[in-house]
């Protein structure tokens, strides 16, 4: 096993794994939660295509997603976020568009979450923060969305779980992550067949379980009580 | 109470349903595979994804290795229609052959060492060559030009690793399918594509990509392509014969400019026929 874990650099993977993950994850927390900011907007252009957003890039699978990163937005429109003078030009690029691709697919995910959290705040809040004389914004800052995340952590993590094991799909256009490790392994070791499907099992297991468990601890640490 | 027994009772019956079809649809299969194979017909495993060499549209196919194994099997006393034709993906080729799901295979099946562990191979009926496919206008012309460039091939290639190795310089992307490499090669994202010559001939032969693509034509690997067919089967020899008698009369010559002439391909007069035609039965 130890011997499986040298020869096709399943470390390194698992190290390019966890990379794609955090990076997706900030964005999109970051891109989900502008999203779901249009949502709860009292603007109905910006309401609706909050809504055509979470629409469409829920319902699209995520392969597609990524192969469309690589081959349309690199290959068709010649969207580069990688310099060609670089000696890791096609790693760092596929790298950046897997990141890109994850990170969109998974916003429409968070910005439902932080919607589930806005919903467990009782409605008398938003109306005290806007007789107060608070703005849209204002209330949304001090008020409603401290509150909604806190109630999302759940929802959140789970979105988060999730991420880490789809970074998986980023295989289909080269990044050199578990998926690809074990794809290797497959071709180039299939006399220990199932071992290579456990040493990446247990990989996932190790990431995704003590997020689990963290997000358990953090939701009744941080929940709001009422 | 009652009613979640009952209710569980239900799940567990309706899955073990669908687990019996699961399993019942295996054995119909495995059972028409062997059936067919003692039987009258003939069981042919080839490629349905590559064109130019094994492609399924509809219900047609298509391709270099189809039309030699309906050659092979007409000599062999089989007409077209008492062929079933068998998807055999590379990696499950040996199996295929050993559990008798098929009886020949046509699947650019390279003759290798360890693959005669556990099947023989008649022919080779043709030896390709691993080369580089480039846009039209491309200055590329040999293995060395690649350096600096951006090389596409799919995952777990090894002869994509094998050019990395030898040329440092050299960026490798690695897509699921060559189909990506193909239409990254067109867009002009991508320098080169890299792969058995013939594969290469069949995207480049391609309506869509006719006039835009093409074969550097400087192999620098030998494959030999060979029938696969199992340990225990006795129509190798017999196979060779009919191959060789092939490139006597001309018809391997016919069905490469029939499939692969588009792309101006022919097969490298170096290699072709091949030498030694037999020796890998048994």
């Amino acid at each position: 096993m130890l011997e499986l874990i040298e020869q096709f650099n399943v470390l390194n993977a698992f190290w390019v794994t966890i990379k794609l993950a955090f990076f997706s994850a900030i964005l999109a927390l970051i891109l989900g939660t502008i999203m779901a900011i249009f949502r709860l907007s009292p603007v109905g252009v910006l309401q609706r295509f909050g809504a055509a957003y979470v629409t469409i890039f829920r319902n699209t699978p995520l392969t597609l997603i990524i192969l469309l990163c690589s081959l349309g937005l690199w290959g068709q429109l010649g969207f580069e976020p990688a310099s060609r003078d670089s000696d890791t030009f096609i790693v760092d690029l596929n790298f950046r568009l897997a990141i890109i691709g994850l990170a969109v697919y998974h916003a429409a995910f968070v910005c439902e979450a932080i919607r589930s959290g806005v919903n467990t705040i009782p409605l008398g809040q938003a109306e005290a923060s806007r007789s107060l004389g608070l703005g849209f914004l204002q209330g949304l800052r001090e008020i409603i969305l401290p509150q909604a995340f806190r109630g999302a952590i759940t929802p959140l993590g789970n979105v988060l779980i999730a991420l880490i094991k789809n970074t998986t799909v980023a295989v289909a256009i080269g990044v050199t992550e578990a998926a690809y490790a074990l794809r290797n392994m497959m071709e180039f070791r299939p006399d220990v067949f199932l071992l290579n499907f456990l040493v990446i099992a247990i990989g996932f297991v190790i990431l995704t379980l003590p997020t689990g468990l963290f997000i358990s601890w953090a939701s009744q640490k941080w929940v709001v009580r009422r | 109470m009652k009613r979640a027994t009952f209710r569980l009772a239900g799940v567990l019956a309706a899955s073990s349903l669908a687990l019996a079809a699961c399993g019942s649809d295996d054995g119909e299969s495995d059972e028409a595979g062997s059936s067919e194979a003692s039987g009258d017909g003939v069981t042919i495993g080839i490629k349905f994804d590559q064109p130019g060499l094994g492609l399924k549209s509809g219900e047609d196919y298509s391709g270099m290795d189809v039309d030699t194994a309906i050659a092979v099997a007409e000599e062999l006393g089989y007409s077209e229609d008492q062929i079933t034709w068998k998807e055999s993906p590379s990696a499950q080729r040996e199996t295929l052959l050993e559990t008798g799901q098929v009886d020949m295979i046509f699947a650019t099946y390279s003759i290798t060492d360890e693959r005669k562990e556990k099947v023989q191979f008649a022919g080779p009926y043709f030896v390709a060559g691993q080369d580089l496919l480039v846009s039209a206008d491309s200055d590329i012309a040999s293995l060395d030009d690649l350096d600096g460039k951006l090389l596409c091939s799919v995952t777990g290639s090894t002869s994509a690793q094998n050019v990395k190795d030898e040329i440092p310089g050299v960026q490798l992307q690695e897509y699921g399918t060559y189909s990506e490499c193909v239409s990254q090669l067109a867009n002009g994202t991508i320098d080169a594509l890299t792969t058995d010559d013939t594969i290469l001939a069949g995207y480049a032969a391609q309506d869509q990509y006719s006039g835009q693509l093409k074969v550097v034509g400087a192999p620098f690997s030998e494959e030999m392509y060979g029938v696969g067919l199992p340990k225990d089967s006795e129509q190798c020899v017999e196979i060779n014969e009919i191959v060789a008698g092939f490139w006597e009369d001309g018809t391997m010559e016919t069905i490469i400019e029939d499939n692969l002439g588009a792309a101006d391909y022919t097969a490298n007069p170096d290699l072709n026929p091949p030498a030694d035609m037999g020796g890998h039965c048994g």
